[in-house]
C-alpha cells in the first residue's frame, strides 16, 4: 500500500469562532473513541516489537522451559561471522534495489502512457492493477508455472528458439534476476498509481510553454515533469525500496531461497533461524540490522522531504 | 505529457509500449488460467499453447479434494470476515475522533501508522508467537484473526481519517445549531458521506487478510485450520511431482474473491488511492 503523506490535511483555523465552544473542541472526548483500536494494537504489535528489539538482544531460543538471558551483542558477533548473513544481507540489498529501481522506470513509463490521451487507457489502466488484487502466494506460483522448465512458456519459447531448455528459477546465475523481475511485477500497480497520481499534479501549462518553446517530449519531461515529481519519486522508491527489503511470502514460494542460498534474502533468513532452528536471539538480532537499515533510510527520506517543504 | 503534438510515429509506438505492459502485467494470468484447464497430458508434453487442446475441470476437482482447499477456503473466509467486521467497528470510531478532535493520540497514532509500514514483520512475529502461546492461541483462527486486526488496523485507520477530514466540518457544525444530537448528527450526516471510505477500508482490510501469509505459515499449523496462501504453499513443497494443473487451478480459485472484489470497487478503489495516497 501506499502510505506516503501520513498526516492528513491539518484542520482549517478558523478564527471567527471561539475556539473551545465548538462541539468536541474538548480534549478528553476523544480517548473512549480511540482505546478500543489502541489497546490492542499496544497489546499486541507495539509491545512485541519492543519485545522483538529486546531478544535481539539475549540468547532466546525454542524449547521448553528456558531462561531468556540478556547477551548484549553477542548475537550481532555470531552475525558477523556466520556467511550466509552476509550473503542474505547482500542479496537482499541487490533484490530490494533492483526491483525498486527497474519498477520505478517500468512504472514511470507505464504511468505517461496511461497520462497520455490514448484508447483503450482504461483497458490498460484496469489491467495494470492486476497484481495488486493476487495473493503472493498465487503471484509466487503462477510464475513458478511461467518459469518452469519443462511446461512454462519461458523455457517452451527457448526451445523453439533452438536454445534449449530454461531453468531460470533452478539456475545459479539466473535465479536472482528471474525473482527480481516478479518482484518488479508485483508491486507495478502501487509503484504506476502514486506516479499517475503525481502527473495529474503537474503543470500543464508549463509544457505548453516548453512545446511553444521548441523543446523536445523528453526535454519537457526531464526539465519541467521530473522536478515536479520529485517528491512523489523520493516517497514512492523509498517506500519501496523499504517493503522490498522485507519482502518474504513472494521468495518463500518460488525458490524457499534457493538454489544454494542464491536468492536467501534476509527475511527468509531470519524465518529460517527463528522457526526451524529455534534461534529465536539470532532472528531478531536480524530484524535489528534490518531495522538500521531502514531507519537510515527513513531519515534521508524525511530530510528530502523536509528540503522539498522548506523551498 | 501534452499529447496534442505527438507524432503518428510516436503514437504509433506508444500503443506497442502499451500493448508490451498489458502483455507483461496480464499474460501470467492467463497462462495461469490456461494451465489450470489444461489436461496433465497436455501439461507434461510441455508446448505453450495458450489455449488448451482439450479443456477440463479435473484439474478443479483433484484441487479441491487433495489440497483440503475447501476447509482452507472456509477458514479464510472466517478468519477475513471476522477481521474486516472487527476492524471496521474498531476504525470508524477512531478514525472519526482523530480526525476531528485535538487529542495527544493523534501524533502518535499518525507515528504508529508509518512505523507499523515499515518495520520488519519478522522482528515482531516472534515475540508475538511467543505471546500468544502463553494465551493458548497459537494454532487457532481467534489467534489469527487477532494479529490480523492488529495490523490492518493502523492503515485503515489513516484511509479513514483521510475520508472523514474529506467531510466539511461545517455541515456537523451547521446541523449542531439547528440542534440536532451528536448522535443525530453522526447517523444522518457523517455515516452516509462516510461509506464509499468504509467500503474501501472493508476492502482493503479483507484482501489483506484473505492473501497474508506469513503470519498465517508461522501461527497455524494443524491441517484442519490452515488458510488458503498457506494451503497453496504446502502444496507447492510436496514431496515428489508437484500437479502443476491442479496447482493452477487453486491458485486461481483462492484468487477469485480478490478479483471479484476488486473489480466490484476498482473505480472507487483507484480514485481513492489517487486521492488519498499521495499528496506530494
Amino acid at each position: 500500500m501506499t502510505t506516503t503523506e501520513l498526516a492528513p490535511p491539518a484542520p482549517a483555523a478558523a478564527p471567527d469562532k471561539p475556539r473551545g465552544r465548538r462541539p468536541g473542541r474538548l480534549k478528553g472526548d476523544a480517548w473512549p473513541l480511540l482505546l478500543p483500536a489502541l489497546i490492542p494494537i499496544a497489546l499486541f504489535s507495539v509491545y512485541p516489537l519492543l519485545q522483538g528489539i529486546y531478544l535481539g538482544f539475549t540468547d532466546s531460543h525454542a524449547g521448553l522451559n528456558q531462561v531468556t538471558q540478556f547477551t548484549g551483542l553477542e548475537n550481532y558477533q555470531r552475525l558477523m561471522h556466520n556467511e550466509l548473513f552476509w550473503s542474505s544481507f547482500k542479496i537482499g540489498l541487490i533484490w530490494a534495489l533492483s526491483v525498486t529501481v527497474l519498477q520505478f522506470l517500468a512504472a514511470m513509463g507505464l504511468a505517461l502512457l496511461l497520462n497520455a490521451n490514448l484508447r483503450l487507457r482504461w483497458l490498460a489502466r484496469t489491467l495494470s492493477l492486476i497484481p495488486w488484487a493476487m495473493p503472493p502466494v498465487v503471484t509466487g506460483i503462477m510464475w513458478r508455472l511461467m518459469f518452469d522448465p519443462n511446461s512454462g512458456p519461458i523455457s517452451s519459447a527457448s526451445q523453439a528458439l533452438g536454445f534449449g531448455q530454461l531453468n531460470l528459477l533452478g539456475d545459479f546465475t539466473t535465479a536472482l534476476p528471474a525473482v527480481i523481475v516478479v518482484g518488479v511485477w508485483a508491486g507495478m500497480p502501487q509503484t504506476t498509481i502514486t506516479l499517475l497520481a503525481g502527473l495529474q499534479g503537474v503543470d500543464d501549462s508549463l509544457h505548453e510553454a516548453g512545446a511553444v518553446d521548441g523543446a523536445s517530449p523528453w526535454k519537457r519531461f526531464l526539465h519541467i515533469t521530473l522536478p515536479q515529481l520529485k517528491p512523489v519519486i523520493i516517497a514512492i522508491t523509498s517506500l519501496n525500496f523499504i517493503w522490498n527489503i522485507n519482502t518474504f511470502d513472494l521468495i518463500y514460494v518460488m525458490t524457499n531461497g534457493g538454489p544454494g542460498g542464491k536468492t536467501m534474502v534476509p527475511a527468509l533468513f531470519a524465518y529460517n533461524e527463528a522457526f526451524r532452528y529455534g534461534h529465536f536471539g539470532i532472528a531478531a538480532a536480524m530484524g535489528n540490522v534490518m531495522v538500521v537499515v531502514i531507519i537510515g533510510l527513513l531519515l534521508f527520506y524525511l530530510r528530502s522531504r523536509l528540503k522539498e517543504e522548506r523551498r | 505529457m501534452s499529447s496534442g503534438r505527438t507524432s503518428t510515429a510516436g503514437r504509433a509506438g506508444q500503443y506497442v509500449a502499451l500493448a508490451a505492459y498489458v502483455a507483461f502485467l496480464g499474460f501470467p494470468l492467463l497462462w495461469l488460467v490456461s494451465t489450470a484447464f489444461k489436461s496433465t497430458k497436455e501439461i507434461a508434453l510441455g508446448g505453450a499453447a495458450l489455449i488448451p487442446d482439450a479443456p477440463t475441470l479435473s484439474n478443479f476437482s483433484d484441487a479441491v479434494h487433495k489440497a483440503n482447499l475447501l476447509q482452507a477456503g472456509l477458514n479464510s473466509l472466517q478468519v477475513a470476515i471476522a477481521t474486516t467486521v472487527l476492524t471496521v467497528l474498531l476504525a470508524l470510531p477512531a478514525a472519526y475522533g482523530l480526525a476531528r478532535f485535538r487529542t495527544v493520540l493523534r501524533p502518535v497514532t499518525l507515528g504508529w501508522v508509518l512505523v507499523s509500514q515499515v518495520f520488519p514483520t519478522i522482528l515482531v512475529i516472534i515475540p508475538l508467537f511467543l505471546i500468544l502461546k502463553q494465551f493458548h492461541l497459537v494454532d487457532s483462527l481467534t489467534g489469527l484473526t487477532i494479529v490480523y486486526v492488529v495490523f490492518t488496523l493502523p492503515f485503515c485507520l489513516w484511509m479513514l481519517i483521510g475520508f472523514v477530514s474529506n467531510i466539511p466540518r461545517e455541515l456537523e457544525e451547521a446541523a449542531a445549531i439547528d440542534g440536532a444530537s451528536r448522535l443525530r448528527i453522526l447517523r444522518s450526516i457523517v455515516f452516509p458521506l462516510l461509506r464509499p471510505g468504509v467500503v474501501a477500508t472493508a476492502l482493503f482490510a479483507f484482501i489483506s487478510s484473505w492473501n497474508e501469509f506469513l503470519f498465517a505459515l508461522v501461527l497455524i499449523q494443524t491441517p484442519d485450520k490452515v488458510t488458503l496462501p498457506l494451503t497453496l504453499s504446502r502444496f507447492v513443497g510436496a514431496e515428489g511431482q508437484v500437479q502443476l494443473g491442479a496447482l493452477a487451478a487453486a491458485s486461481l480459485l483462492a484468487t477469485i474473491p480478490s478479483l471479484l472484489f476488486f473489480a466490484l470497487i476498482q473505480r472507487r478503489l483507484t480514485s481513492g488511492l489517487l486521492s488519498g495516497a499521495v499528496k506530494g
